[in-house]
């Protein structure tokens, strides 16, 4: 297939207002005739489904919490970008659009990026108007921040709940639409399946997670904004619950998946302290504008407490490595650099599985030359939630630090539209790949996900309509019902292997594999290993693995097996398209291709193209489609931090 | 150093609505101090899978405080023995080497068991869809810094926004009130002025909501602010009567008029 990106041409100022502008319309009186399902209640979602809601679509909405307000977006703590310039620091539409490119490390397609600068200022308007708490000077106007490295401030934030108040609001708009009956709320309910007729997607299949009872629900479109991947590596920032299933069974029918290699990792987590680890806690990216990040330059003092270790025995390798940025070198460099320390073994903290993954990050410096009183009030909650989780108190004892995946820039394919490679599948959010490309900065992923919900979907997913007849579809056609049996036919196989290994397991060791070989750094031979690896252990899972209980009941345990199901052959795409993009670029670094000072090297001639995977049939290799990037208005160029 | 510890559980275990339900005994070995409470539970059940039996079900997600998915009665306070955490964020070390944990869900009316520990908490979610919320259509805002908010203001607004909804406040108040939690979503809206058109309303249609979910009255226990883990102060509630009364002086015509508008 011939992937069309539909991306306007013309002055990319015009381009978003030109497609707005040539949308086709629905009429309102006709509009309720429509069945619209959003899948996810998250920014991206929540606000897409509220949005249909008040334009008068007949919308239900799916989530596998109890609330649709316990999206996991609701865990974003730093910020979100607009480009207001409220300090008049120079900003503009231009900047952030150019930023976001640049950061994005050339994989992006201009005419969204724009577009997603452009809408940025709306967001702002918009989530005030809800109510909001953002942060304000004492003149009653709103306050910014720089974030992320950006030379202007131009983040919006709300202490430190950002996520949690966006989407509050999100949520409050959608409770109004549910109350209003615009929009039915499904929760509890996971999507297990995308129903395709014709080539054309009329619906999902759903499991009740209380019940267990799977139905079928019909629609005139899908729209998808079921989150990102990261829950691959197992251990992450992530919620526990976020998961491809609803991504990965479209892409298996016909949506593409895009660059599923680009994920961003995070540098400053909280360790993790022991095979038990659940989940990681990420510590907000403002700590490194104050402490020093070190580790002890004799492996005699690794065990040593770090208070007693003189300053001429501390490596602080940031500072030495990277003389004018220093501990504020960009994320993925920080975290490669606290890799190596760690593979050095020069970790410090608690060893797990033989290796002791930490470097500390320490505010002595920051508490003499400020006082106390200073950096308790820029970071005492950030201090108080390490305490809380470590037991070491941040004012006395260096935190630990140590990168974990974050954030997923790959996904599915959408053309401008946001459309997929399926007829009437469109996704919005983190589980769409469009607008950040290799690499995510700061606080855009909420800009991103509201600007999708609130209003890009609402005028495209309109314009897709205008041209499609409502209903034609019910749960009695043939493809639906084939689809439901599919479905129960899968929890059957998973239900009846009476193994001896958990789901659980399984997936802590797929994770493992991956954060080893598809991680941080990223080589030919390790990514073949792994390769060879999640195929067998994939193997073992169909032969071994046990669910207690039944499927026709509340079971934690087939849906952590369903999730990671579906994880291991996402697992399989994203190491092969690592191994394919024989480059570094952004998220993505190959250890084959950096310069001498170690940087990630870009192939622009090569790899200027966005890798579409396209599903051919169990146990068959995916195909590679290519949407070739151009660069108009930014020029590629090669970044130094030195 | 970590401290290796043996416990011992009271989990209530109830199979689903319809089940009466009780307290089975679960020994909780080699528990490592630095586990969070949930990667306790989560050994626990990995052992009991392993017996094949059926690990205990209970609502989490983020593990970062912040969704309001966990809630457990823990020991008989909600979330447990520390201030201001969600059972998420409890970790063992707060624990010692044989104690007895006794682990329940949240119990209330309108707070139906689903299974073991996981409860249905959409009555808190009707509330919201009551009235707790401004009717600003996508698209239809106006310039945000063209409507200043003194900061103070905004402040107070921010500490009752906070709310993760999580419904601790219900399970810790001997009436089962959902006042806490009614009274910090009208108390955010009210104080900033993008709320006020729908304040008389607002506060009308979400109360009467509280009262039609079954949650009981407030009587000033004060439980609720105890055990909430974002603080939410309890001087909401005496705001949020002082806008019912203010919004039972209008006469119902002119409330009807305006509701229509
Ligand atoms: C700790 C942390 C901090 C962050 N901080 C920031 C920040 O400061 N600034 C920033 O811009 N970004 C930040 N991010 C990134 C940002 O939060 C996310 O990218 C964004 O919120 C994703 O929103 P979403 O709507 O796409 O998906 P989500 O919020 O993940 O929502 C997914 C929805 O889909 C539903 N769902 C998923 N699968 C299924 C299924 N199979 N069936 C039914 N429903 C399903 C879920 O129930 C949920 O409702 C942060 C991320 C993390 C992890
Ligand atoms: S799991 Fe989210 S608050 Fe505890």
């Amino acid at each position: 297939m011939q992937l069309d990106s539909r991306a306007p041409t013309g002055p990319i100022e015009q381009r978003w207002n030109e497609a707005r502008f040539k949308s086709k319309l629905v009429n309102p009186a006709n509009r309720r005739k429509y069945k619209v399902i959003v899948v996810g209640s998250g920014l991206a979602g929540g606000a897409a489904a509220a949005t249909f809601g008040e334009l008068g679509y007949n919308v239900s909405c799916f989530c596998y919490q109890d609330s649709p307000r316990r999206a996991h977006s609701i865990a974003a703590q730093g910020g979100i970008n607009a480009a207001k310039n409220y300090q008049n620091d120079g900003d503009s539409v231009y900047r952030l659009f150019y930023d976001t490119v640049k950061g994005g490390d050339f994989r992006a397609r201009e005419s969204n990026v724009y577009r997603l600068a452009e809408l940025s200022v709306n967001i702002i308007d918009q989530c005030v108007a809800q109510g909001v708490p953002f942060a304000r000077e004492y003149s009653g106007l709103l306050g910014n921040r720089s974030f992320g490295g950006a030379q202007v401030a131009r983040t919006f934030y709300a202490r430190g709940q950002t996520g949690q108040q966006l989407l509050l609001g999100a949520y409050q708009s959608l409770s109004k639409q549910i109350e209003q009956r615009t929009v039915k709320m499904h929760p509890r309910t996971e999507m297990l399946d995308l129903i395709v007729v014709d080539g054309v997607a009329r619906g999902i299949v759903t499991r009740d997670l209380v019940t267990g009872k799977v139905s079928a629900h019909t629609a005139d479109v899908v729209v998808l904004c079921s989150g990102g991947y990261g829950n691959v590596f197992y251990l992450s920032t992530n919620a526990k619950g976020c998961n491809t299933t609803a991504t990965w069974r479209s892409h298996r029918r016909g949506a593409y998946f895009a660059n599923p290699c680009f994920t961003q990792i995070h540098p400053t987590c909280i360790p993790q302290s022991g095979d038990y680890q659940s989940k990681l806690t990420l510590m907000s990216e403002s700590l490194r504008n104050d402490g020093r990040v070190w580790v002890p330059k004799n492996l005699a003092d690794l065990q040593r407490d770090p208070k007693n270790i003189p300053e001429a025995d501390r490596d602080y390798y940031l500072e030495r490595q990277y003389p004018s940025f220093g501990n504020l070198v960009p994320r993925d460099i920080a975290s490669r650099r606290a890799k190596e320390m760690c593979d050095l073994g020069k970790g410090v903290g608690p060893e797990v599985a033989g290796v002791r993954r930490g470097v500390y990050l320490d505010f002595g410096d920051a508490v003499k030359r400020l006082g106390r009183d200073a950096v308790a009030e820029r970071y005492d909650n950030l201090f108080q939630m390490y305490e809380r989780i470590t037991g070491e108190n941040p004012y006395e004892v260096p935190m630990r630090m140590y990168p974990a995946i974050h954030y997923t820039m790959g996904g599915l394919w959408v053309d401008y539209n946001l459309m997929s490679t399926i007829t009437g599948l469109f996704v919005g959010g983190e589980a769409n790949f469009s607008d950040h490309g290799a690499n995510r900065l700061g606080a855009s992923a909420l800009m991103q996900g509201l600007a999708d919900g609130y209003f890009v979907l609402p005028v495209t997913v309109s314009n897709y309509l205008a041209g499609v007849k409502p209903g034609g579809v019910d749960e009695s056609h043939p493809d639906v019902r084939r689809t439901v049996g599919e479905v129960e036919a899968r929890i059957q196989r998973l239900m009846s292997i009476r193994g001896k290994r958990t789901p659980e397991s399984f997936h802590r060791e797929l994770g493992t594999l991956m954060w080893d070989y598809c991680g941080m750094a990223r080589t030919e031979a390790g990514l073949k290993f792994a390769l060879a690896k999640i195929p067998e252990l994939k193997a073992e899972f169909y032969g071994n693995l046990s669910i207690v209980g039944s499927g026709e009941e509340y079971n934690i345990m087939l849906e952590k097996a369903g999730r990671t199901a579906d994880f291991f052959e996402l697992a399989e795409l994203t190491c092969r398209d690592a191994l394919d993009r024989e480059e570094s670029a952004g998220g993505h670094f190959r250890e084959e291709h950096q310069t001498e000072e170690g940087e990630a090297q870009r192939n622009d001639d090569a790899f200027s193209y966005v890798a579409a995977w396209e599903f051919t049939g169990e146990s068959l290799a995916p195909k590679l489609n290519k949407e070739p990037l151009s660069f108009e208005y930014v020029h590629p160029s090669q970044r130094s931090y030195k | 150093m970590a401290r290796s510890m043996n416990l011992v559980l009271n989990v209530w275990r109830q199979k689903n609505a319809k089940d009466q339900g009780r307290f089975v005994r679960y020994d909780a070995k080699a528990i490592n101090d630095h586990m969070s409470f949930l990667e306790m539970l989560d050994v626990v059940n990995e052992d009991l899978a392993h017996k094949g039996e059926e690990p205990i079900a209970f609502d989490h997600d983020c593990r970062e405080g912040i969704c309001g998915s966990c809630g457990m009665v823990i020991n008989g306070v909600p979330h447990g023995p520390a201030k201001s955490t969600t059972a998420c964020q409890l970790h063992m070390r707060l624990f010692k080497d044989g104690d007895e944990i006794t682990i329940e869900p949240w119990r209330a009316g309108a707070f139906p068991v689903v299974r073991d520990l996981v409860v249905d908490r959409s009555a808190l979610d009707r509330i919201i869809q009551a009235g707790g919320y401004v009717s600003v259509r996508a698209g239809a805002a106006p310039e945000a810094n063209s409507l200043p908010v003194p900061k103070l203001d905004s402040d107070q607004a921010f500490d009752a926004a906070t709310c993760i909804g999580c419904g601790a406040c219900v399970a810790s108040c001997p009436n089962a009130s959902a006042a806490l939690f009614t009274a910090a979503k009208i108390s955010h809206l009210a104080l900033l002025p993008q709320g006020g058109p729908e304040r008389t309303d607002r506060v009308r249609k979400m109360v009467a909501q509280m009262d039609a979910e079954g949650f009981g009255h407030c009587s000033s226990h004060k439980e609720c602010e105890a055990v909430c883990p974002k603080d939410i102060s309890i001087s909401f509630i005496a705001k949020m009567n002082r806008e019912l009364i203010t919004a039972m002086s209008v006469a119902p015509n002119e409330i009807k008029s305006r509701s229509k508008g």
